[in-house]
């Protein structure tokens, strides 16, 4: 998996970090997004696609994909 | 339905369900027509992608007093957030918007919001043992769902949280629709201000390491930080966003939760689903109040169709949560629901600046009760909960629990 943010679309929401703390950060200074990795590890996938789909201004994309196809808009959990 | 019997607020038949046109306007009528309580026309929107769209849609914005937009509230009874009034200072637009918000933002980030979770939690602790205490029947509302986020906005604003019975009437007042005459409105915004300008001025005066405080610290380094006005507006305006939406969220998510206690009890037996019950709850939550407003400065095409500038259009968040298109099974609550791309928090460049906070709260809130009090159950019937009315955003008046 490849992963760009746009930070100038980036309102700061903190939407990122709630799902995946271990792949987005926000800036100290104003809150915007950061990437702790632009390639985060299998075990991350569904984490980041949440992110990717929660946030408000769609400023995070999913550049590659491997393995886990992209979930759709509401996908059951398998729990 | 025709386009003329469309009254906003939308009836509803019981307090936590949806009205039952939405469905209806989602098939058939994307692009409605509704009357405010103002007597005015807005466009009204349903569907989640038009929803979406338009508020994501960044030449489209708040209609301030100046747009000449269609009003919410007949004349006089509208607080400050319903008719755009011209003394809140916060910039509402363009670049000056954006450094408004990054300038604020950094105070509401995630990383934040969770260091501050061991203390919410001790207050939630509290709060909850001091209900306990007092016994059988309480309301969650009063006892836990709001004096929590009006503590947690008050210690990051840096103001007393001793004067929270003031703050509930100036933010119902700030918040009216048609609760309030036009002079109980001017008097509770006066003191409202004034009681902000004291805390701004006594910044100035000695720095504080809070919110304001920092920003003003932070605006002296620079050189031309946020003048008086835009601290008083931001002060007034984090301190009625940061606890009466949150406030409402808690009882409304009880009132689900607890509701059909099948829920309750799928979270006593797997906590860990506490953070997705959370989300399900705010796109479940039908009564959000009345929508983001947005004027068309400019023609916009919604949906196929061409809606004239000059337009004032209000996009129910809570329509589109549950539009089909968007959420499989989107008339059942699955607390295990993800992704959730739900619109409770708004979306586009004006989304909530404060949802990791109400979302930490909401999470420290649900974890604290499944934990201290899992044989929690409503003390009235789900059809005997009253909604608050006449303010632009939606809750339970009071939510009676038993243990």
């Amino acid at each position: 998996m490849k992963l760009t943010v746009d930070q100038d679309k980036c309102c700061g929401a903190g939407a990122c970090v709630l799902s995946a703390p271990e792949v987005f950060d926000q800036r100290e200074e104003d809150g915007i997004v950061t990437l702790l990795t632009s390639e985060p590890a299998a075990e991350h996938h569904v984490a980041v696609h949440e992110a990717a789909a929660v946030c408000p201004t769609a400023a995070i994309r999913v550049t590659e994909t491997d393995r886990i196809a992209p979930p759709g808009r509401s996908r059951q959990a398998r729990h | 339905m025709a386009d003329q019997d469309l009254r906003l607020p939308l009836p509803t038949d019981t307090p936590l369900d949806p009205p039952a046109a939405w469905a209806e306007l989602r098939a058939r009528c994307p692009v409605a027509h509704a009357t405010l309580p103002s007597g005015d026309t807005a466009v009204y929107l349903t569907r989640y992608d038009d929803v979406r769209t338009l508020l994501s849609d960044p030449r489209f914005v708040r209609p301030t007093e100046r747009d000449g937009a269609a009003r919410v509230a007949p004349e006089g009874s509208g607080g400050a957030a319903a008719t755009g009034s011209a003394a809140v200072a916060i910039p509402g637009r363009g670049e000056p918007h954006q450094r408004w918000r990054r300038r604020v933002g950094k105070y509401f980030t995630a990383k934040r919001m969770t260091a501050l979770r061991p203390g919410m939690t001790r207050l939630a602790e509290d709060l909850v043992d001091a209900m306990l205490a007092q016994g059988a029947p309480a309301d969650l509302r009063a006892s836990l769902g709001f004096p929590l986020p009006v503590h947690v906005i008050c210690d990051l604003l840096g103001v007393p949280a001793e004067d929270r019975d003031r703050f509930s009437r100036w933010s119902d007042s700030f918040l009216s629709v048609t609760r309030y005459t036009a002079e109980e409105i001017a008097t509770a915004q006066r003191e409202f201000t004034a009681y902000m300008a004291r805390h701004v001025a006594a910044k100035r005066a000695r720095p504080t390491d809070d919110l304001l405080g920092t920003l003003i610290t932070d605006g002296e380094e620079e050189g031309g930080g946020p003048t008086d006005d835009e601290l008083v507006a931001t002060g007034m305006g984090l301190l009625v966003a940061g606890h009466e939406t949150t406030a409402n969220m808690i009882g409304k998510m009880a009132g689900l939760l607890l509701g059909d206690r099948s829920r309750w009890e799928r979270l006593l037996a797997d906590p860990s689903l506490v953070r997705t019950a959370v989300e399900e709850s705010l796109r479940f939550d039908a009564n959000l109040g009345f929508g983001l407003r947005r004027y068309l400065g400019e023609d916009a095409e919604i949906a196929g169709q061409v809606v004239p500038a000059g337009s004032t259009v209000v996009c129910s968040m809570p329509a589109a949560n549950r539009d089909e298109r968007a959420f499989t099974g989107a008339d059942a609550m699955d607390l295990a629901r993800t992704p959730n791309p739900h619109l409770a928090f708004g979306v586009g460049p004006h989304s909530c600046l404060g949802q990791a906070l109400a979302r930490t709260e909401l999470q420290v809130v649900l974890e604290t009760l499944l934990r201290r009090v899992p044989t929690l159950r409503l003390a009235v019937p789900v059809a005997g909960l009253r909604k608050t009315e006449g303010l632009l955003v939606g809750g339970l008046r009071e939510v009676p629990v038993r243990w």
